[in-house]
């Protein structure tokens, strides 16, 4: 049974089309492995068993009848920013304690429509804020993957048969994992985990700032953000809407494609919804990238990068390269200022955003002696702790006297961003080549970064300009560092051309192979 | 420009959050952390530059004014702390 766990998307459609497996079968591998695993790995907040046989069972119908949609059948996991009919959805917060909506989210509704199969709702940073899935209410996600160390182990001397041969007492290198438990990354920790841990065929996720690529690079997964408007935001919490898009976290880069096809739809709930018909993305999978042409950014070479990430993003030029691109470096002069920018537009969003939950219409109430003691004390109660710290931001940075300084200095800031980007496709560049992170996976409660916010807003330092400019971008993995840790590289696409980045991390993907960590839980 | 104990007062009752005087206190560092951070946006030169209003060049799409929806009066106070015939309950606020 486990082994139905191990096939792609790709494969388990082949497989269910064929007749050769049941909807049941695969969905019943994954509940079981979520049985085991999920105490462990914490990846799951909800589990939606009777749900998801439901659903495989109908699966199961319209496969006999040969009438099976792009997805019939495929069990997925899906963050808890997603709203679900009648299934816990609270965005892993307190603050929505035993919200339950009564409507569907635009891309789960397109999931369902597909044939996919719900397993659950996934954890993730309370209300997509955080790099590390730390500030989920529902406690944080591990990392499949440990670091390990290579000993060199020294062979007994063996005595063999009656001849008396003495094989000499040699060596052998082996791998030992270390028991450290590492972060899956953020906010999407638990949609990264799960596909990588073999706890969902896929996942949906969010990207804010980051919160798609940067898990999957650290769990060895493909995940991409499209352009924004690309995918429909209704019935998905809301965090800062100008910057939130909804994507897939898949275990290759065509699974990535065939869920981003089924994910994105023109929708009229969405106003933001761009009017442009979804392409079918699989089918950029294998095009030749000769005469491509591929942007180096300097500015991405940033103070104290590791020298592993230099030496990945190397390999990664080499391998296009090879693959018949053309390599040019180019400038994007104002990336360093898109993280600042990102820390007053995002919270000042987030401040607009989170204004209702106040304890009246849903979730968590906190009595007081009057309203607003009650807004007061619920919200107090509710919200983590990096929440408020956004929300104060945000309030701070939008409060009279201080909107010129700081918010329309922002947003003048990331019109300059998106002009650089626009300036370098505008020259003729394809495709951006970047890491995806700055470092590998660090420990769960690194006390640096639980002292200084700060530290943990810089691991979206190569991702969050994309956002800030709308564009597609997607992170594939691309080696191990010297510790046994995935890693991955970045490609930004110009606007609506997320063909490009499925070819272009197709070859990537070939060049670099597959990672799946050692099971140890 | 850094904040002090009494703005971070004044902006957690803008918020409606409670504060504590050691929350008061902690989240000061915090945000001046923070604010240190985003200070270096000063430096950028942006005259002539007009504030980004939407991320991808577009009409704000426009529905017509008729109704598509409604009758939902359960669905929506379905999730509240306290309701009374499809009413939210809450404190006084009219004396």
């Amino acid at each position: 049974m486990s082994d139905l766990t191990h096939l792609t998307i790709s494969q388990a459609r082949a497989k269910l089309r064929a007749k050769e497996i049941t909807a049941t079968e695969i969905t019943e591998a994954y509940l079981l492995a979520i049985d085991r695993a999920n105490p462990a790995l914490n990846a799951y907040v909800a589990v939606t068993g009777d749900k998801a046989r439901d659903m495989a069972k109908t699966s199961d119908a319209r496969l006999l009848k040969g009438e099976g949609g792009a997805l019939e059948g495929i069990p997925l996991g899906i963050k808890d920013l997603f709203g679900t009919e009648g299934v816990h959805t609270q965005a892993c917060s307190h603050v929505l304690d035993g919200f339950k909506p009564r409507y569907e989210s635009t891309v789960t509704s397109n999931l369902w429509a597909d044939g996919a199969v719900m397993l659950g709702k996934l954890n993730m940073d309370e209300f997509a804020m955080g790099s590390s899935n730390e500030t989920s209410y529902y406690g944080p996600v591990i990392n499949p993957w440990r670091r390990s160390r290579l000993d060199t182990v020294v062979m007994p001397t063996t005595h063999q048969g009656d001849g008396g041969f003495v094989s000499a007492g040699g060596t052998k290198t082996q791998r030992s994992l270390d028991n450290a438990q590492l972060v899956p990354g953020g906010s999407s920790g638990g949609s990264a985990t799960a596909v990588s841990a073999f706890l969902c065929a896929g996942a949906t996720a969010t990207d804010t700032g980051g919160s798609i690529r940067q898990p999957a690079a650290f769990t060895g997964t493909v995940g991409i953000k499209p352009t924004y408007g690309r995918c429909s935001r209704w019935g998905i919490v809301a965090f800062a809407s100008s910057l939130d898009q909804a994507g897939p976290i898949a275990r290759d880069v065509r699974d990535a494609a065939i869920l981003l096809k089924s994910m994105a739809s023109v929708d009229p709930k969405d106003t933001t919804s761009v009017d442009r018909p979804v392409p079918d993305y699989e089918t950029a999978i294998g095009k030749p990238i000769k005469g491509m042409k591929v942007g180096i950014p300097k500015e991405y070479r940033v103070d104290g990068m590791p020298e592993e990430i230099e030496a990945l993003w190397q390999k990664g030029i080499a391998w296009l390269r090879d693959a018949g691109a053309e390599i040019v470096d180019i400038s994007l002069p104002h990336t360093k200022y898109a993280l600042p920018a990102y820390y007053i537009v995002a919270p000042a969003e987030a401040s607009s955003n989170l204004a209702r939950y106040d304890g009246v219409r849903y979730g968590l109430r906190v009595p007081g002696k009057d309203i607003v003691e009650m807004y007061e004390k619920t919200r107090a109660a509710g919200f983590g702790r990096e929440v408020k710290r956004r929300i104060m931001i945000g309030t701070y940075v939008l409060s009279a006297g201080y909107y010129d300084a700081y918010y329309l200095q922002a947003q003048k800031v990331r019109n300059l961003i998106k002009r650089d980007f626009e300036n370098v496709f505008a020259a003729g560049v394809d495709v951006i080549l970047t890491p995806a992170t700055p470092s590998a996976a660090f420990g769960i409660a690194d006390e640096d970064m639980a002292a200084d916010p700060v530290k943990m807003y810089l691991n979206d330092i190569f991702t969050v300009t994309v956002n800030m400019a709308g564009l597609p971008g997607i992170a594939v993995p691309a080696g191990l560092d010297p510790k046994g840790l995935p890693l991955g590289l970045q490609l930004i696409g110009r606007p609506f051309e997320e063909e490009t980045l499925f070819q272009t991390a197709a070859v990537i993907e070939q060049a670099a192979g597959k990672f799946q960590p050692e099971k140890w839980w | 420009m850094s904040v002090d104990v009494k703005t971070v007062k004044r902006v957690a009752h803008l918020a409606r959050i409670a504060v504590s005087e050691d929350d008061a206190e902690r989240m000061t560092g915090e945000l001046n952390a923070i604010l240190g951070f985003v200070e270096q946006l000063n430096e950028v030169d942006v005259s002539g530059v007009e504030p980004m209003t939407s991320v991808t060049p577009m009409e704000m799409k426009k529905r017509g004014d008729v109704v598509t929806d409604g009758n939902k009066a359960t669905d929506i106070v379905a999730n509240a702390p306290a309701t009374d015939e499809n009413f939210f309950l809450v404190p006084k606020v009219v004396e």
